[in-house]
């Protein structure tokens, strides 16, 4: 069950949006649609809300055909990058919206509405006009707004996008937490992989108008099925003629069948870790690697700046043909 | 913002704002201080004999049962093509949305010529068979509705245009996803949101139907008593030297029309900053 | 994210870019009917009646378009209307600039007032208007100043419907001109004078061109407040409009159109030089 994507193409003029998308959400999960800017995600995210129409294809919510109806006869809760505050009304009001819609007794609507003003920490703000709250307090107000309706399916909009970083780790670790008490099913765009692989179940990494690949973050992290991929998701460095991570890669003073031979050129430490530059000898990949390693590997190995050391993937890394 | 710096005020700050009140003084302030002064020359005498005289008060009447229905047509009209304009793709739209503007700069001769030649009932276009039909426009109120309607058209839409494309498409997108259909996100979602664009469009709509002239003087015919609106009574009684009943009724005019105007640039709320 | 493709997104008022909210959506069949309706309504008034003018001009054949203009009257009076228009456009596009400068830069008591005064012109209507000014420059002038029936007449009735137009149109963009560029210029040694011409008027340009179509326009198809104050003498004091008002009143509907059509060209390249204006302002962002 969960929400069923088949088949979806959208095009603006020539521009390919999405093409050809099939993608099956799971049920009470927390999904992630990650890739870059103008990747395709959010479109992707309109279309299930019905915000947006696909030129082909059907979306199926919890078991009923979505594809034609109206953004309002789908019941689906959407978050906007930008709150979407309705700000002629009160934080309450705002909350109430999708009740009055649906013409519920005035009472039922006050207790719902306090319920959930209690859930987003705003019940002493309900009688605020959203101008006078904060980023983070008008976008948990636009929860809570969502929330409302009982919606099928929760989607959210880079919801932290607009946030500064203080407020948006804070929301982030909120909005894992309120997952877990709910259960709705939940997906949520972003281009902040960081957030995507602290908060999701499972993630959806789309460039392009196509699905690169599907899976845990730990599936997606381990076991990247493209360059693009394990790019996205983290550092990468050159290594030969592959890309791999950066702490991927086995360093010694002490020559060893090696992918490459170089000298230490550049020796950064950062916390904990070690960044370390190295210049190869080989003339075909002269571009500096990128290796990191702990402090304490670094003196276990007697690394220094200007030390010629040998280069090798760690055994059962991964590593991707680069270009 | 420009508004909260307060620049050192120089010989040049004085010359200037001397200037500019000596110009509005002597083009406009001091010529309307003169009308109201004649107006009010014997008292209320002027006032009283203009509304004792039931031609001046049939134009009257008529100027505003005009005015009303060109208003009401401008408004619904005008808030259907401004959506369409604003959230919507058509081909041709930026066509349409340059055409739009026309009728402001078009003169109200030419505006009544084109009805005449359109709606005229013995050589107009359409005029004989909607006439056949029952319906006279040319020369009686409908007619003049139509002129009136035709000058003051782009005034709503220009007003609530800049609004909608402002406030953006967001919070109607949320309301549709809660559930409100779309009479429901107009009206709960919208309308809240250009509402005093709205009224200042449409107070600007009224002074300018309540004043049209030119188009009216063309397509009504001019007859006392059946088709001669407010303005068009005030050149004939100056021209008879019935003064008194010409500033009488100006005034009137003049005051509906400013005092909406006042009442509307006074009421509406400065733009909130929205701070987030 | 596609948005950027189609159009570029209208920016939020706090200067974000908010993608996604200035997407637009195709018709469905409700707003197809809707703007059935609108575009019926709008044919129905105004394009096909302004279309006839143009129909009815041609069809009295190229002779009687020449003749018409060709006309001593006509031709003098169209002359009129040109020469007093652009003059009236000179002065507004100094004036009105002036003023809106005023209204913004300065503080003093009763600007509030100055504001209502700008918009008089433009709520009064025209053959009020034009009392109006008879009151104070007509034969029973109390400062001796007599203009009807010439065409300082004409002047005088132009430059006060016209008066809005430029204020109207720099002042908002003088309000949201940033004093900070001002400051910089000052701070790189620019004299006031340079900061004005080089900082200042070219950012108010546009304004001022839009507003000096608007004016310009509305001064070529004039009527109502000429009526009482001009005295509509051939030669003299009568403009265009009145023109074809008399061609009309005679029954020829061929030379009033030819006329019209002028003045509705006239219309049309005021709103297309408003459009060029609009959508230079645009791309600059």
């Amino acid at each position: 069950m969960g929400i069923e994507i088949a088949g979806i193409t959208k095009k603006f003029g020539d521009f390919v949006a999405l093409e050809d998308i099939d993608l099956s959400i799971p049920s009470g999960q927390l999904t992630a649609l990650l890739g870059p800017s103008g990747g395709g995600k959010s479109t992707l995210l309109r279309i299930i809300a019905g915000l947006e129409s696909s030129d082909s294809g059907s979306v199926v919510i919890e078991g009923n055909d979505a594809t034609r109806l109206p953004a309002q006869k789908r019941n689906v809760g959407f978050v906007f990058q930008h709150y979407a505050a309705f700000k002629h009304l009160s934080v309450r009001r705002n909350i109430a919206f999708g009740l009055e819609i649906r013409k519920r007794p005035k009472n039922e609507i006050k207790a719902k509405v306090d319920e959930l003003l209690e859930l987003v920490h705003l019940t002493q703000w309900a009688d605020r006009l959203p101008s006078q709250l904060s980023g983070g307090q008008r976008q948990r107000m636009a929860l809570a707004r969502a929330l409302a309706i009982e919606p099928t399916v929760l989607l959210l909009d880079e919801p932290f996008g607009a946030l500064d970083a203080k407020v948006r780790k804070e929301l982030r670790d909120w909005l894992r937490r309120l997952h877990d008490e709910v259960h709705v099913t939940t997906v949520f765009v972003t281009h902040d992989q960081e957030e995507a692989l602290e908060v999701a179940d499972s993630l959806v990494v789309i460039n392009e108008g196509r699905i690169e690949q599907v899976g845990t973050p730990d599936d997606l992290y381990d076991k990247p099925a493209s360059d693009f991929v394990l790019s996205f998701l983290g550092p990468v460095t050159t290594l030969g003629d592959k890309l791999i991570r950066p702490h991927d890669i086995d360093i010694s003073r002490y020559e060893q069948a090696a992918t490459a031979v170089g000298t230490i050129t550049r020796w950064t430490r950062v916390g904990f870790e070690i960044r370390l530059e190295v210049t190869p000898e080989d003339v075909l990949h002269p571009e500096p690697v990128q290796v990191v390693v702990t402090r304490a590997e670094a003196t276990a190995l007697d690394l220094h700046e200007g030390d010629r050391v040998w280069l090798r993937p760690q055994v059962g890394a991964d590593q991707v043909a680069g270009h | 913002m420009a508004s909260h710096v307060t620049p050192p005020k120089t010989a040049g700050t004085y010359a200037r704002r001397g200037l500019v009140v000596v110009y509005l003084f002597l083009l406009v302030a001091w010529p309307v201080g003169l009308v109201v002064q004649k107006t009010f020359d014997g008292g209320l005498e002027n006032l009283q004999a203009a509304f004792s005289d039931p031609d001046v008060v049939f134009a009257l009447q008529l100027t505003v049962y005009v005015a009303v229905w060109a208003v009401v047509i401008n408004t619904v009209f005008g808030v259907g093509i401004s959506l369409l304009l604003v959230r919507q793709e058509f081909p041709g739209k930026n066509l349409l949305s340059a055409f739009i503007d026309l009728p402001l700069s078009v003169s109200p001769v030419v505006v009544g010529l084109a009805l005449l030649l359109a709606y005229g009932g013995s050589n107009g276009v359409f005029g004989p068979a909607l006439e056949d039909a029952g319906l006279q426009i040319a020369y009686a109120t409908p007619g003049i509705i139509l002129a009136t309607a035709f000058v003051s058209l782009p005034l709503v839409i220009r007003e609530i245009v800049p609004v909608l494309q402002e406030v953006g498409a967001e919070q109607e997108q949320a309301a549709r996803s809660l559930g409100a259909g779309s009479w429901q996100t107009f009206r709960r979602i919208t309308l809240p949101s250009i509402k005093w664009a709205l009224l200042y469009g449409v107070v600007l709509s009224l002074a300018r139907a309540l004043g049209e002239f030119g188009a009216v003087k063309i397509i009504s015919g001019n007859v006392v008593g059946q088709t001669q609106t407010a303005t068009l009574i005030v050149e004939q009684k100056y021209q008879d030297f019935e003064q008194g009943a010409a500033y009488a009724t100006s005034f009137l005019l003049a005051l509906i029309a400013v005092a909406a105007l006042v009442v509307v640039t006074f009421l509406r709320p400065e733009e909130s900053p929205d701070g987030d | 994210m596609t948005t950027e493709i189609l159009a570029p997104p209208t920016p939020t008022p706090t200067g974000r870019r908010g993608r996604g909210r200035a997407r637009t959506n195709t018709l469905t069949r409700q707003s197809g009917l809707g703007l059935g309706l609108a575009l019926t309504w709008f044919s129905l008034l105004v394009l096909i009646p302004l279309a006839l003018i143009v129909i009815q001009a041609a069809d009295g054949g190229w002779a009687t378009f020449r003749d018409t203009l060709t006309d001593d009257q006509t031709f003098d009076a169209l002359r009129l209307t040109v020469e007093q228009s652009l003059l009236v456009t000179v002065v507004n596009v100094v004036m009105g600039t002036l003023i809106a400068w005023v209204l913004v830069r300065d503080r003093f008591w009763g600007k509030r007032l100055l504001e209502v005064i700008i918009d008089i012109p433009f709520a009064l209507p025209t053959i009020v208007a034009g009392l109006v000014l008879l009151s104070l420059y007509g034969p029973r002038s109390p400062i001796g100043i007599d203009v009807s029936n010439t065409e300082r007449a004409v002047f005088l009735a132009l430059l006060f419907v016209t008066l809005p137009f430029v204020v109207r149109t720099v002042q908002p963009v003088l309000l949201e001109l940033d004093p900070e560029v001002e400051q910089a210029a000052a701070s790189l040694g620019a004299s006031q004078l340079t900061t004005v011409r080089r900082i200042i008027l070219p950012a108010l340009a546009p304004a001022i061109t839009a507003g000096a179509a608007l004016s310009f326009a509305r001064g070529i198809s004039e009527y109502g407040s000429l009526v009482l104050l001009s005295g509509n003498l051939p030669h003299t004091s009568e403009v265009a409009s009145v023109r074809i008002l008399t061609y009309i009143e005679n029954g020829n509907e061929a030379a009033a159109a030819s006329v019209a059509v002028l003045l509705l060209l006239v219309a049309l390249a005021a709103i297309l030089a408003l459009q060029l204006v609009n959508r230079w302002v645009a791309r600059r962002g």
